[in-house]
């Protein structure tokens, strides 16, 4: 393709074709300026997260990572005020000096979609709304935003909630942003609200269970008075010949030395506390006889933080698909997958993380119908060069469909956001 | 009562009430809707009693079905709808207009579901909050939010005004504590967001119409998370001999890494008054007086409340007294539950505010909300959900007097501009409503306001569902940037009002 050819290719992109804002009023300037020449636009933070999602080819590209910076942090208010680009590391680094945290646990996305550790931005966690293990207990990213700034597809800077967790002023649009993609505003600013770090953090983990036994103790561990907030299961098989799961290597814990599926529950709170609960919890699972194991401070954090990280997928060259259910459906559905494939189990079985292999396009549909059947829904978190390309990588019902396409056109009439990130024709 | 600028009356419809009667016979049951003018009196005002408007029609749908034809039909025939649950919103929400169908939820009080392995409960939205917890507590569970009106406020009504109650700081407000609705839209499109997962895909269509005050759609399904009971519950009852000391006591706490499950305070004027009402044992010569309540293992609560009662010495508290038993603890909230009885034994009528703010703001508030007590010549109470920052002032007035609601709305006013102007805001769980309406502006600007409106629009094409709540009539406010346009003071006399 000659140089001319690619200029006049409708998606051809040069270094010119970044634009890199340095504050709110330069996004809303340039903005405003693709919406009445019709440009489209792709926004990104650090693009940590770029891959999830359809690939965009966008004219231009807003890249909103100078937008940088803690704007204001009061610790006794439990919020945090900061530029839409910051990074989650700066936010938690900071936050940790207080002893205090971003509760909903930011996924660490880095190491499998791009090799190192990278837990992008705040923009970013807030566009995508995926969250860690303490989901079930605490709530997701959109239920920590207490409030946002942003520029919407005119041009026009918009704001809504504010720095309180009890505001009931007008629509709450924080909940709507979140897991929006970036197709609604580009964001400038957000208020997190923050919670202490808890004194400690235990581990109960039971030895070498079956699906269906560990997904028993999960669910009473979740349902009883023992205030949990982490609950995963790591089988101990593949569905899958050839291939090994690998929680040796993953998790390399000396006090997990014990071979077979690893079923994890995870209790914080002061020290006495945490022992009296996990006391608790060993005598209503009635698991005095079974193979279990204590991780201690340290080694509950790296088990955790080895969680968050997706670590156990770190080197798939497969799809990644991300399956959110009832919780009651998660063993069935394991049952009716004839895929290959190798899963985990987190927040008591109400997500499943599932690595496939050879996936086709109709395997994938399959999965999908399997999910939507059973009131759950599926994303394709990363793609391989096996099935590079799936039309529909997030789910949704025709009516969603129609209200989402109203809702998109109210904020970015032209749809220059983002476009087809989420789904075509949004 | 107090002039109110509505959207335009369509007397025309209203010529035709008879006609729409018969229109509606064919969709619903006859014995299902009320026309005549001594039926729709009792559904002329909600819990703001202040404002009254008969409806034209009131219908009780008994179905998501029927809901979807009844909108369906006024969207054809550009009638107004009001979604109305309990009626027991503080800010009007409910409120009627002249031309407008009042669309009563009463039938839908059924719970569908009870689902012990998904931790959730389905149910209908008429079914009152407290029934809920009902439904679950042999088994140990119950339903988190509480708001005040509990025993007789419906979980739809809670969605639609995304209610709290003294445990939000921990435990968070309707939002967070719902999986899933069913609703119908102005179109009469049936649609289910979320259900019983953590989180749905696409855009957050249930954390859009949470909260949204009947503006968006009707719910006609909800479902929600219910929790485990916790181990154990107390509280601790902490004197104040200055309000001050009382705020920074509650910032100590929070800073010091606690989140209790409640954190209530009372001013002096409150804490006689429920103190004489319910003889709860408050301590009264304090100026303020702090309810924290703790929950989790026994272990974990007592060194919680040594923790709290250390902060408390060192924030030169009065008195400390902890619940021995769960029938103490229930006493020492017995006075805090009776604010709203206790204030209505002090004066003929009383007034509930509220606002937001820092929860750091409390002593400086307190010290503006004296001075404009004294400058109205009205006597004034507070209650404060001092975890999450509500405030909640109760002004005492006598509507007999002449102009006394006009001048206590004012007073009201200024209180919640001034929350706003610390870095607060307008509401914190009654909703806007009729009520803050015209004070939006001081929070939003005209993009702020503009964004929202097209959100309405964009799912309610011709305004007609719930019209004239929440966003300022009169937007010259939100033209103009901050003028602020009061109620009842209209400049543009000719525009239709009741």
């Amino acid at each position: 393709m000659s140089i001319e050819e690619k200029q006049n290719f409708p998606t051809f992109q040069n270094s010119n074709s970044v634009e890199y804002p340095q504050n709110e009023r330069e996004v809303a300037t340039l903005i405003r300026k693709f919406y009445k020449s019709n440009i489209p636009i792709e926004l990104i933070g650090s693009g940590s997260k770029r891959k999830i999602g359809k690939t965009l080819q966008c004219a231009k590209t807003l890249n909103l990572s100078k937008l940088n910076g803690i704007i204001e942090y009061l610790p006794e208010e439990l919020y945090i005020k900061v530029k839409a680009g910051t990074s989650i590391k700066a936010i938690e680094q900071e936050l940790k000096k207080n002893n205090q945290q971003l509760v909903f646990e930011p996924i660490d996305f880095g190491y499998f979609l791009n090799g190192e550790s990278d837990y992008g931005t705040a923009a970013g966690q807030v566009a995508c709304n995926i969250s860690g293990s303490r989901r079930f207990k605490v709530g997701s990213v959109r239920d920590h935003v207490l409030g946002f700034r942003g520029v919407n597809g005119r041009g026009e800077i918009i704001k809504s909630g504010g720095v309180v967790v009890k505001n009931v002023t007008g629509y709450d649009l924080s909940k709507l942003i979140c897991g929006s993609y970036g197709t609604l505003v580009a964001l400038t600013e957000i208020t997190f609200k923050v919670l202490p770090l808890p004194e400690e953090s235990k581990t109960l983990v039971i030895n070498n269970q079956k699906i269906e036994k560990a997904v028993h103790f999960l669910d009473k561990s979740i349902s009883s008075s023992n205030d949990i907030s982490g609950a995963v299961f790591f089988p101990d098989k593949p569905m899958i010949s050839g291939s090994s799961m690998n929680i040796e290597n993953t998790f390399k814990l000396n006090d997990l030395k014990q071979e077979g599926s690893i079923t994890a529950i995870r209790i914080e709170g002061s020290k006495n506390s945490i022992d009296h609960r996990i006391k608790n919890l060993i005598n209503e699972l009635q698991i005095t006889n079974l193979n279990i194991a204590i991780l201690e401070v340290h080694q509950s954090e790296v088990f955790w933080n080895k969680v968050k990280a997706l670590e156990f997928f770190s080197n798939s060259k497969n799809n990644i698909i991300r399956i959110v259910i009832p919780p009651s459906e998660c063993v069935n559905l394991i049952y009716q997958f004839s895929s290959k494939f190798k899963y985990y189990l987190d927040w008591g079985g109400a997500l499943m993380w599932l690595e496939v292999f050879e996936l086709s396009e109709e395997m994938f549909e399959s999965i999908r119908r399997k999910v939507v059947k059973r009131g759950g829904y599926v994303t394709m978190i990363k793609n391989s060069n096996y099935l590079p390309y799936v039309e529909d990588v997030f789910t949704i019902s025709s009516e969603r469909f129609n209200i989402s396409q109203n809702i998109k056109k109210s904020f970015d009439p032209k749809r220059i956001l983002n476009p087809g990130k989420m789904y075509t024709g949004i | 009562m107090i002039n109110l600028v509505m959207p335009k009356i369509d007397r025309k419809l209203i010529a035709r009430k008879a006609d729409v009667v018969s229109d509606l016979k064919k969709i619903i049951k006859a014995e299902n809707i009320l026309y005549h003018e001594d039926e729709t009196r009792p559904f002329e005002t909600d819990a703001l009693s202040a404002y009254k408007q008969k409806p034209l029609i009131v219908v009780f749908p008994e179905n998501a079905k029927e809901v979807s034809k009844i909108l369906s039909y006024c969207n054809q025939h550009r009638i107004k709808v009001v979604p109305r649950g309990a009626g027991t919103g503080l800010s009007g929400g409910a409120l009627p207009m002249a031309d407008s169908i009042l669309l009563c939820l009463g039938k839908f009080n059924k719970i569908i579901d009870i689902d012990y392995k998904n931790r959730c409960v389905v149910a209908q939205p008429g079914v009152t909050n407290l029934s809920i917890t009902q439904a679950v507590q042999d088994k140990g569970f119950y339903y988190a939010p509480d708001p005040s009106s509990q025993i007789a406020c419906s979980i739809g009504g809670n969605v639609a005004e995304n209610s709290g109650g003294v445990h939000s700081l921990k435990y968070g407000t309707t939002t967070n504590n719902l999986l899933g609705v069913e609703v119908v839209f102005m179109d009469g499109t049936i649609s289910r967001l979320g259900g019983k997962t953590y989180d749905s895909e696409g855009y957050d269509l249930l954390g859009l119409i949470t909260g949204s005050e009947g503006l968006l759609c009707v719910i006609t399904e909800v479902t929600v998370k219910i929790l485990n009971k916790p181990e154990t519950v107390k509280a601790a009852l902490i004197g104040f001999s200055t309000i001050e000391d009382g705020g920074n006591c509650v910032s100590d706490i929070i800073a010091s890494g606690i989140i209790p499950s409640g954190m209530e305070m009372m001013d002096k004027a409150l804490i006689h008054a429920t103190d004489d009402f319910v003889k709860a044992g408050y301590p009264r010569d304090a100026a303020a007086m702090l309810i924290v309540e703790l929950d989790g293992t026994e272990i974990e609560v007592n060194e919680l409340i040594e923790k709290v009662s250390k902060i408390a010495k060192k924030n030169k508290s009065s008195s400390i007294k902890t619940s021995k038993n769960e029938k103490q603890r229930l006493k020492f909230w017995a006075g805090r539950k009776a604010a709203f009885p206790a204030c209505g034994d002090m004066a003929p009528d009383y007034y509930c505010m509220d606002g937001t703010i820092p929860r750091g703001k409390l002593a400086q508030v307190l010290k503006e909300i004296g001075r404009l007590s004294k400058k109205y010549n009205l006597p004034v109470a507070n209650a404060f959900h001092a975890g999450d920052g509500n405030l909640h002032p109760l002004i005492m007035y006598d509507a007999n007097e002449k102009n006394a609601l006009e001048k206590t709305e004012k007073f009201g006013a200024e209180i919640l501009k001034y929350c706003v102007k610390i870095g607060g805001v307008l509401t914190g769980e009654h909703g806007v409503g009729v009520e803050k309406r015209e004070l939006m502006c001081e929070m939003f600007n005209n993009n702020d306001i503009q964004q929202q409106i097209k959100i309405k629009k964009a799912l309610d094409a011709s305004s007609l569902l719930n019209p004239g709540k929440v966003y300022p009539i009169l937007r010259k406010c939100a033209e103009e940037g901050r003028v602020h346009v009061h109620r009842g003071k209209t400049k543009f006399p000719d525009i239709p009002k009741f």
